[in-house]
């Protein structure tokens, strides 16, 4: 099959590549670009791991072709940290202990990040559903929410 | 038809590992030149703390800080021989191996330190900081990372260890049958508070309060977090999770996420969790097994909250709505 050329911007860096046409986002990052943070789970958009920022929108890049990604602006998990300091959100995951075999935690903490952009200070109830997407088999969910909770104060402290 | 409440209790005993064919675990330990003591395994951390608890143990034993201890797991290839992870084993019985592992690496590491400061081995002490000083004399003292590269460069030392913790097989006896299966029985309780509604035999579960009895918590916040992750799991076995929601056959049954029901976010019970520690005889530092415990007792504690609720035994997991309806239709027609 002809391969076909996508161009965007990954966590501040352009990145271009030819792939095969019809290859997903996830597979795109994951097997060209090599950002491993986007973790495939079911490869149907059911588990939530693979969620990644495209133009500050919350999508599934295992249901996202890479070629209608042409000029977007993409954000994973491993783009979080800046020079070396953890995002406040992955400190608070560390702090909360609200990760165990880790495979659902870049879909997490990706789709706790979009909430917190738009929802500076989220309810409970606001937290449960921005993760109600994302499948966790370890944690029992309440440490993962009690992390986005956690994130949010230290986030409106620092602002303030 | 009404929504009806209920609480059911359940206790458990749960055995760590199991020796139906012998239980094995063996654990190497080295010192790199500079002191860091790296811990090998073919041990499996996935996820559970293996790799930590593991570099508290050699830590602790050695008496160095556990930021000087790497461990290296799961390469069944070259690794030491272990039985795997499963059965709640790892900690028991990888633990006991690192254990003798360490002790054997400790000796070889104040006998050079002995070397070097002119004194008899068992003079010495491990000051828990990365140093070793002679008992009493505190400024007598030589750091690890000295003692290393004596070791290395100058004695032509190897400070390591090799450790080995076999369960040996059990065979039961002939004339009784009676056997010893497992070891080293940790124990659990809960109380699950549920609501059904009897027109849809739908169940909420309200409240979970566990208490586990582990040994010693060798770190108490991921045991803490093993035993929530755990009690949500037990509700998820108790009422919703099942490859063979549908019918009339296998075929039909589920084949990923999107048949395969789960608890999220928004399903959580009020969930408590309390932790006994009464140290075991051949544990770790008093370690058991907590780790698949912790999803056991919830199952039958909810299969007893819907009795008390609506009055019918589901002994069939899980407790599907239509369960509880086909059985409140068997009990209506007496």
């Amino acid at each position: 099959m002809a391969k076909v050329p996508v161009q965007f911007t990954l966590n501040g860096s352009e990145k271009a590549e030819f792939i095969e046409s019809g290859t997903t986002l996830l597979n795109a990052l994951r097997d060209k670009i090599g950002d491993t943070s986007p973790k495939g789970g079911c490869h149907q958009g059911t588990c939530g791991a693979c969620s990644v920022i495209i133009d500050g929108e919350l999508r599934l890049s295992c249901l996202t072709l890479a070629e209608t990604c042409n000029g977007a602006d993409i954000k994973t998990t491993a783009g979080l940290a800046e020079g070396g300091v953890l995002h406040p959100l992955q400190r608070a995951f560390l702090d909360a202990f609200a990760t165990q075999c880790g495979f659902c935690t870049p879909g997490m903490i990706t789709a706790a990040k979009v909430l917190l952009d738009r929802t500076p200070n989220p309810s409970r109830e606001d937290v449960v559903e921005a993760l109600s997407g994302n499948i966790c088999r370890c944690t029992g969910y309440e440490p993962i929410i009690q992390a986005v909770l956690t994130a949010a104060r230290a986030n409106s402290q620092n602002a303030a | 038809m009404a929504i009806r409440r209920g609480r059911g209790v359940a206790a458990i005993n749960y055995p760590t590992g199991m020796n139906l064919g012998g239980d094995p675990t063996q654990a190497l330990v080295h010192s790199t030149p500079t002191g860091n003591f790296m811990v090998t395994l073919s041990s499996v951390d996935l996820g559970q703390g293996m790799k930590q608890i593991m570099a508290q143990i050699c830590a602790e034993t050695i008496g160095v800080p556990t930021d000087r201890v790497v461990v290296d797991t799961a390469d069944t290839d070259t690794g030491p021989h272990c039985m795997g992870t499963f059965a709640s084993r790892g900690t028991h019985r990888a633990g006991n191996a690192v254990i003798q592992a360490a002790k054997e690496a400790r000796q070889v590491m104040l006998e050079v330190a002995a070397e070097e400061l002119e004194v008899n081995a068992s003079d010495l002490d491990t000051d828990g900081q990365g140093n070793i000083q002679v008992k009493g004399a505190p400024q007598k003292s030589i750091s690890i990372f000295d003692v290393a590269l004596s070791a290395h460069f100058k004695r032509g030392r190897s400070i390591s260890g090799r450790g080995m913790f076999l369960i040996p097989r059990s065979y039961p006896e002939k004339e009784t049958g009676a056997m010893k299966p497992s070891t080293c029985y940790a124990h659990a309780c809960t109380v699950a508070e549920v609501e059904v509604d009897d027109e849809t035999g739908e169940v909420t579960v309200l409240t979970v309060k566990n208490v586990f009895e582990i040994g010693r918590a060798l770190n108490p916040k991921m045991v803490e977090q093993q035993l929530v992750g755990g009690s949500w799991m037990g509700i998820s076995h108790a009422l919703y999770e099942t490859t063979e929601p549908y019918y009339p056959n296998r075929d039909h049954g589920g084949t990923d996420f999107n048949q395969y029901l789960m608890p999220g976010p928004g399903d959580l019970a009020e969930t408590e969790i309390i932790v006994l520690e009464r140290p075991s005889a051949d544990g770790p530092f008093g370690a058991k097994g907590p780790g698949e415990m912790c999803a056991n007792p919830q199952i039958p504690a909810v299969a007893n909250a819907v009795f008390d609720a609506v009055g019918v035994r589901i002994d069939t997991l899980p407790i599907t709505p239509e369960r509880i309806l086909r059985a409140l239709k068997a009990q209506a027609a007496g």
